[in-house]
């Protein structure tokens, strides 16, 4: 009779039990080699890098030398683009999450802009060095420069800011508006005023995301034809002259660390692999440090819910 | 009304001003000031869209004069991409080919490996797992592309070389696998996301007739979530197709319409980085070349993205 049944027997217990044994073990074994690639890699880098990690490798030029060769330019370089890139990604961000968030009425504009935002944060990234230079290096002629790597790269972390941004006013509750209102505020002093200092700690967060990704970006950098060999500076903001202060170098020509690393790479040559993963120890170190302290903001802002 | 308050109003200085336009005024200027900080504010919302329909507008107009020296036939037909020889040929196939291998050894990592931890962190890991897994898998995602081009080219591939001795140094296995790993935080952080957002009432009553939690996970929790996990596929498709660094690196720079991922091969995103590199001037058909490219890539990518987009709008909306 039970080898007739229509109903195919299950397996016994046991066998259940090992089955779920040998998929714990499989899907530990799947993260293990995800963290261990993490492991492994930084382990490398340590390993072939960390010896020439110096004032000297910080301090120098680029050099045909590859016991001369330093990183100068490369993160003054990054430094000015990042600049660049939180004084005009960081309050486009913010403001056009607030638009979306709290002003935004449901019509097809909005829904236009939303698909818009979802669109941008997964076109590859080459796709914004393609459009910086057709737009801003040849048709508003801004050359290969500061400017244009920043503007770049602002539009490329646009989303991050816009979606993280947007988590933040969300988490503000209702009841803080209407009270606001009820005291006679308008709605942008209420904004203003209430939603966006309470939201801080989650925009940091998310300025903190999108800066960790966009100085580890180089695809569009070399698109727009970052060199990856530099030997000068940009000239300086300040000046001993009136106004003191000067705009010069956001035209320059330059240079960033992750080019630096890529030029490095493709270089035959066991020293200048050692370049390119001390170059690799910093970038990783400065990522790994921003997504750390994001991670660390939200959990405690998870933490501490206290409306 | 009491009188003095009356006397009150009646000698208030701003009475003979006309106390109540002030207050008018007043109202306007802010109801204005309102207005035009929503128009500023909708303005920087439309900065997405403005920079949508310009992608789209730089790549069609440049790539509009290449294929007036290109016709579309040969581009899809022909089998070498030479532009920048003194006899051009401009078929997009082997670079098509380039990044379809290199994205499919991608794929062939991530997804299965992607599957198994995203079951494993939504059915059995307990909370303190998870928690100390995901901002690690985080990091992993967040790790520079240059890097992970490095360490295909200098860890990889030599590791790879201890089982096949004959490997060259520029392949696309390498490569391949290291996009795997590196789309494989993003495949799990969005699959893990349907599986979580199936109700808990299905895992209750499939517990509840003896089912253990493999044979709960793997009969009710991911055919339920099955839209969510595929877009995350494909998501992960449109990610490892537009991935740079690490084959431009790691994968050589020849051109090879090759579908074997033991030999080195340039994608469409490599060739871009190399001419890009070198200094082609503005209108050529070098120049044009990186574009029509570009817009090859951006098809693909954005078809995977739509696709993606719409089968994660059903898996929300079912429940």
């Amino acid at each position: 009779m039970a080898a007739q049944s229509p109903l195919r027997q299950p397996p016994s217990i046991a066998r259940r039990k090992t089955a779920e044994a040998m998929f714990k073990v499989l899907g530990i074994g799947s993260l293990a080699i995800a963290v261990g690639t993490l492991v492994l890699l930084f382990g490398t880098l340590l390993f072939q890098g960390a010896m020439r990690i110096d004032w000297q490798f910080l301090m120098s030029y680029p050099s045909r030398h590859a016991a001369q060769a330093g990183i100068l330019p490369a993160w003054v370089g990054s430094t000015l683009i990042m600049l660049v890139t939180t004084v005009v990604g960081v309050p486009l961000g913010v403001a056009a999450a607030i638009y979306l968030e709290e002003y935004a009425r449901r019509n097809w504009m909005t829904e236009l802009i939303e698909v818009a935002v979802t669109n941008l944060a997964s076109v590859p990234s080459i796709i914004f060095g393609l459009l910086a230079l057709g737009l801003f290096v040849h048709i508003l002629g801004l050359g290969e420069s500061i400017l244009v790597a920043g503007l770049t790269l602002a539009l490329l972390v646009l989303p991050v800011m816009i979606v993280t941004t947007r988590e933040a006013l969300r988490t503000i509750p209702v009841e803080i508006r209407e009270a606001a209102s009820a005291l006679g505020a308008s709605k942008w002093q209420t904004i203003a005023h209430h939603v966006l200092p309470y939201s801080g700690a989650g925009i940091l967060t998310g300025i903190i995301l999108a800066l960790s990704r966009a100085i580890g970006e180089t695809a569009p950098i070399i698109t727009i034809g970052a060199l990856t060999f530099i030997a000068f500076l940009p000239p300086t903001p300040f000046s001993t002259q009136p106004p003191y202060l000067s705009f010069d170098w956001l035209l320059s020509p330059f240079t960033v660390l992750p080019i630096q690393m890529f030029g490095w790479v493709s270089r035959p040559g066991e020293d200048f692999a050692s370049n390119a993963a001390a170059t690799g120890i910093l970038l990783v170190g400065m990522t790994l440090t921003m997504n750390g302290l994001a991670i660390y903001l939200r959990y405690r802002m998870r933490k501490q819910v206290s409306w | 009304m009491s009188p003095s308050i009356v006397a009150a109003k009646n000698t208030s200085p701003l009475r003979s001003l006309g106390g109540g336009d002030i207050m008018a005024m007043h109202r306007r200027t802010q109801q204005r000031r309102e207005r035009v900080i929503e128009g500023g504010l909708f303005i920087a919302a439309l900065t997405s869209v403005a920079a949508t329909v310009t992608i789209i507008a730089v790549l069609l107009s440049e790539s509009i004069g290449f294929f007036k020296t290109v016709p579309l036939t040969n581009f899809f037909t022909d089998t070498l991409w030479t532009p920048l020889f003194a006899d051009p040929h401009y078929g997009i196939l082997p670079l098509l080919a380039g990044t379809l291998v290199t994205s499919g050894v991608g794929l062939l990592v991530a997804i299965p490996l992607g599957t198994v931890s995203a079951i494993y962190l939504s059915e059995f890991a307990s909370s303190r797992v998870r928690e100390v897994i995901k901002p690690t898998l985080e990091l992993l995602g967040a790790v520079p592309t240059v890097v992970y081009g490095y360490f295909a080219l200098l860890v990889v591939t030599p590791g790879l070389q201890q089982i096949w001795s004959d490997l060259p140094g520029f392949n696309m296995l390498g490569p391949g696998i290291v996009i795997g790993i590196m789309i494989m935080p993003f495949v799990i952080s969005l699959s893990e996301d349907a599986m979580r957002a199936v109700p808990m009432v299905l895992r209750e009553g499939s517990y509840a007739i003896g089912a253990t939690r493999l044979q709960t996970a793997w009969r009710v929790v991911v055919p339920a979530a099955t839209s969510g996990i595929v877009a995350a596929y494909v998501l992960g498709v449109s990610r490892a197709v537009g991935e740079t660094m690490v084959v431009a690196i790691a994968a050589g720079q020849n051109t090879n319409l090759s579908w074997n991922p033991l030999e080195p091969a340039a994608t469409i995103t490599a060739y871009i980085v190399q001419v890009a590199l070198g200094d082609l001037p503005h209108g050529s058909i070098g120049y044009q070349s990186i574009f029509a490219a570009g817009l090859v890539l951006a098809m693909l990518t954005f078809t995977c993205n739509i696709l993606g987009h719409l089968l994660r709008k059903r898996f929300r909306e079912v429940y």
